[in-house]
């Protein structure tokens, strides 16, 4: 017992130092100077590409109907048949109506994040009339601005097709 | 019809792992991997283990319990002190004693169920030398009992069942740390974090919008809550957050990172007992088990969300409340089923906002003892001891004496598995009674109805599986679920692994029988149909009313919202 103690003691110390330092310190090695972009939180000028941000108004394209806070991460966590969910979709769904925002099904429900960066296509194309109407372009240009940010399934088969809504409105704001 | 080509990739990808990484087990335990034998010899010369010393079984069960102590008071006593300790870049003050309490007690019996958020709580210290190292032994840990076991079932006559530290420290730097350390890189290459550095603080001058982004080394730690079935995030938002799982690529990474270690022990099960065949019968139970339990969830989660249907808004996508775009609703069920019935409990979706079904897909796959194909090695001890059960079945059947993998199966090792499949279930029940009916616990649940009710079956249901996935609406961050909940977390883990040992060193020391006519065979279909029909007997039998309560009567509720 006395001897499974010691060793107990002296094999966590070990642990720590090769696990729980020596690992998590080069893995950040590696990774600061391989993917230097990625291991700090792919940070442009505008934020993270990853993170999603609130957007208001017609004048651009809004992503999902979340918090958007990276310091308080996760989902609604509200059941699915809860009244209060359903308070909120209507309360939603009549705040895009007002802006004259088909109201898609991503833009009314919440992340599993609460910071997802990302619509579906359907979403994007949805807000393409309303969109065009506050920026008084055409509904053509538009479509192919989204167009040219859909990305599918990595390599056609994992995961779903999603827009990046940051860069989306980057170049929404640089369009002529 | 991409979600079919992702379930072919996998297939694909775990039955190579079964094949290659199985047989690498065999040769890593018996110890004729030697690659890092530079690093291995050292430790044991420090540590005094000498690898030829083997342990009977209660020696054996003593040096588990002794390390867990000490790994769960190192643990406890890194968060209570973390502000006084180097790599804080935000301050966190120590630790809360629950909340402590419970986190160590839930990551070293490699649960990683989390009653706080890790962005506002812990250092990484905490994070890098508590958590992931804990993710790393904890899961070496559970492989070492399943060998132990499957050591019992391959021994004729012998008093000892191996060696719990060289096991330890083999499963731990030849099998966990390598396919870690190369996956961290490609996790990485993909967006997740991997940085010392604190929180960025960006500004967006076309929407005026501000955040505080927390950073810090993910990378490293996500891969092995995976491989390890441990499941707990580094953010609160677990597995669906971008910074932890940025593409479809570290998805479905995550997905077979999970299943590659407890589908590849079946293969070292088969070839340590001298019949791949019988690793193949114990394979197919759990695929069984999984198949079913993907397809309630996938279909459910396609249905769409019920309180949106309500609004009169169409929902081509299914239910994506909780649900990351880049996933969908599919690979997302795919992923959270992957994470419930393995005993890992991360989620790249929001549980609590899953469909009634869908939910109780997640909460049923633990209640069937997390054994399709469960935690890197709890899932194969779990099994094998329902597998006595069922050759016990069998054999009062046909009035004979059973026998499996050439072994008698006599009163004592019937009486030790019955231990172990049972103490589950009557954890569960009974800690979900006394939550129901005292203030503390009543004033957990976010939602209303029967759903809240489902929150704290699924909270217990978790806890005591050692899974750690949660319904995240219940406000578990309380003295009484903190403390409850680590009732859940040490029997679930060791009132199982001490009968699983036991039963490893009665049968270490029974002699083979020969196998005549008369013996069942458990290598053929008929049983594993009785496997798979006694495992969701247990199951049925214990949680059916409880399940009533929760998830089945919110799915009969039509239009009806609480």
């Amino acid at each position: 017992m006395l001897l499974d103690l010691r060793r107990a003691i002296t094999v966590s110390i070990i642990f720590f130092v090769i696990l729980g330092l020596a690992y998590p310190l080069v893995e950040t090695g590696i990774g600061q100077a391989l993917f230097n972009h990625q291991a700090n939180g792919s940070l442009s000028a505008n934020g993270s590409e990853q993170i999603g941000q609130t957007w208001d108004g017609p004048q651009w394209f809004h992503g999902r109907a979340d918090g958007d806070d990276p310091t308080a991460t996760g989902g609604s966590n509200l059941g699915p048949r809860s009244k209060e969910l359903l308070d909120k979709y209507k309360e939603r769904i009549a705040g895009l109506e007002k802006e004259g925002v088909t109201p898609h099904q991503d833009l009314v429900s919440a992340s599993g994040s609460g910071v997802d960066p990302d619509i579906s296509p359907e979403a994007a194309y949805a807000q393409v009339p309303s969109v065009a109407k506050a920026r008084g372009k055409s509904d053509d240009q538009l479509r192919a601005l989204v167009e040219r940010h859909v990305e599918g399934p990595q390599f056609g088969f994992l995961g779903a097709s999603h827009v990046n809504v940051l860069e989306l409105n980057e170049e929404l704001a640089t369009l002529r | 019809m991409a979600f079919v080509w992702t379930i072919v990739a996998m297939v694909v990808v775990l039955a190579l792992c079964w094949r290659y990484l199985g047989a690498y087990m065999v040769a890593v335990y018996e110890g004729r991997v030697r690659w890092l034998a530079k690093v291995e010899r050292p430790i044991y010369r420090v540590i005094g283990a000498d690898p030829k010393a083997e342990q009977t079984w209660k020696r054996y069960a003593s040096s588990v319990i002794v390390f867990s102590a000490i790994a769960l008071l190192f643990s406890y006593g890194i968060f209570r002190l973390q502000e006084h300790l180097p790599f804080n870049p935000e301050h966190m003050p120590g630790v809360e004693w629950h909340t402590a309490w419970n986190t160590s007690v839930s990551f070293v019996t490699n649960t990683n169920w989390q009653s706080y958020s890790g962005e506002t709580t812990m250092s990484y210290l905490s994070q890098m030398g508590a958590l992931a190292v804990q993710n790393f032994v904890s899961a070496a840990v559970g492989m070492a009992v399943a060998v132990a076991l499957i050591r019992g079932f391959a021994r004729k006559g012998s008093k000892t069942i191996g060696n719990f530290w060289v096991d330890l420290v083999r499963g731990t730097i030849y099998v966990l740390l390598p396919i870690a350390f190369v996956a961290a890189i490609v996790f990485i290459s993909q967006g997740a974090l991997q940085t010392l550095a604190g929180h960025a603080e960006v500004h967006n001058a076309l929407n005026g919008a501000s955040q505080t982004l927390p950073r810090g080394p993910i990378a490293s730690q996500e891969v092995i809550k995976q491989l390890g079935t441990n499941g707990g995030g580094f953010f609160n938002a677990n597995g669906a957050g971008p910074f932890e799982n940025p593409t479809g690529l570290t998805n479905f990474l995550s997905i077979v990172l999970i299943l590659c270690i407890p589908v590849a022990l079946t293969y070292t099960f088969g070839k340590m007992v001298f019949s791949v065949r019988q690793g193949v019968a114990i394979l197919a139970v759990m695929t069984v088990l999984f198949g079913g339990w993907l397809t309630m969830a996938a279909v459910a989660e396609q249905q769409g969300n019920p309180a949106l249907a309500e609004t009169g808004v169409s929902q081509p996508l299914g239910n994506m409340e909780g649900k990351e775009t880049r996933f969908g609703a599919l690979s997302s069920s795919l992923y959270n089923v992957t994470s419930t019935q393995t005993s890992t409990g991360s989620v790249d979706s929001a549980a609590d906002s899953y469909t009634p079904i869908g939910g109780m897909a997640m909460l049923t796959g633990m209640m069937l003892g997390e054994v399709s194909p469960g935690g890197v090695g709890t899932g194969v001890y779990g099994i094998l001891m329902f597998a006595v059960i069922t050759v016990f079945i069998g054999g009062l059947m046909v009035g004979r004496t059973p026998e499996y993998l050439g072994k008698k199966i006599q009163a004592k090792e019937v009486k030790l598995a019955a231990l172990g499949v049972l103490v589950m279930p009557i954890t569960v029940l009974v800690l979900t009674a006394i939550a129901t009916a005292v203030q503390a616990g009543k004033a957990g649940p976010l939602n209303a109805g029967p759903h809240g009710f489902s929150e704290i079956l699924y909270a217990y249901t978790s806890q005591t599986n050692n899974n750690g996935s949660g319904f995240g609406g219940l406000s578990a961050n309380t003295p009484f679920y903190n403390v409850t909940g680590t009732i859940g977390l040490l029997l679930g883990r060791f009132a199982i692994i001490i009968p699983a040992l036991a039963l490893a060193g009665s049968l270490a020391e029974k002699n083979a029988v020969p196998t005549s006519l008369g013996t069942f065979r458990t290598d053929k279909p008929m049983f594993v149909g009785l496997l798979t029909g006694v495992v969701l007997v247990i199951g049925g039998l214990t949680f059916l009313p409880a399940v009533a309560l929760g998830p089945i009567v919110e799915q009969l509720s039509h239009g009806m919202f609480w």
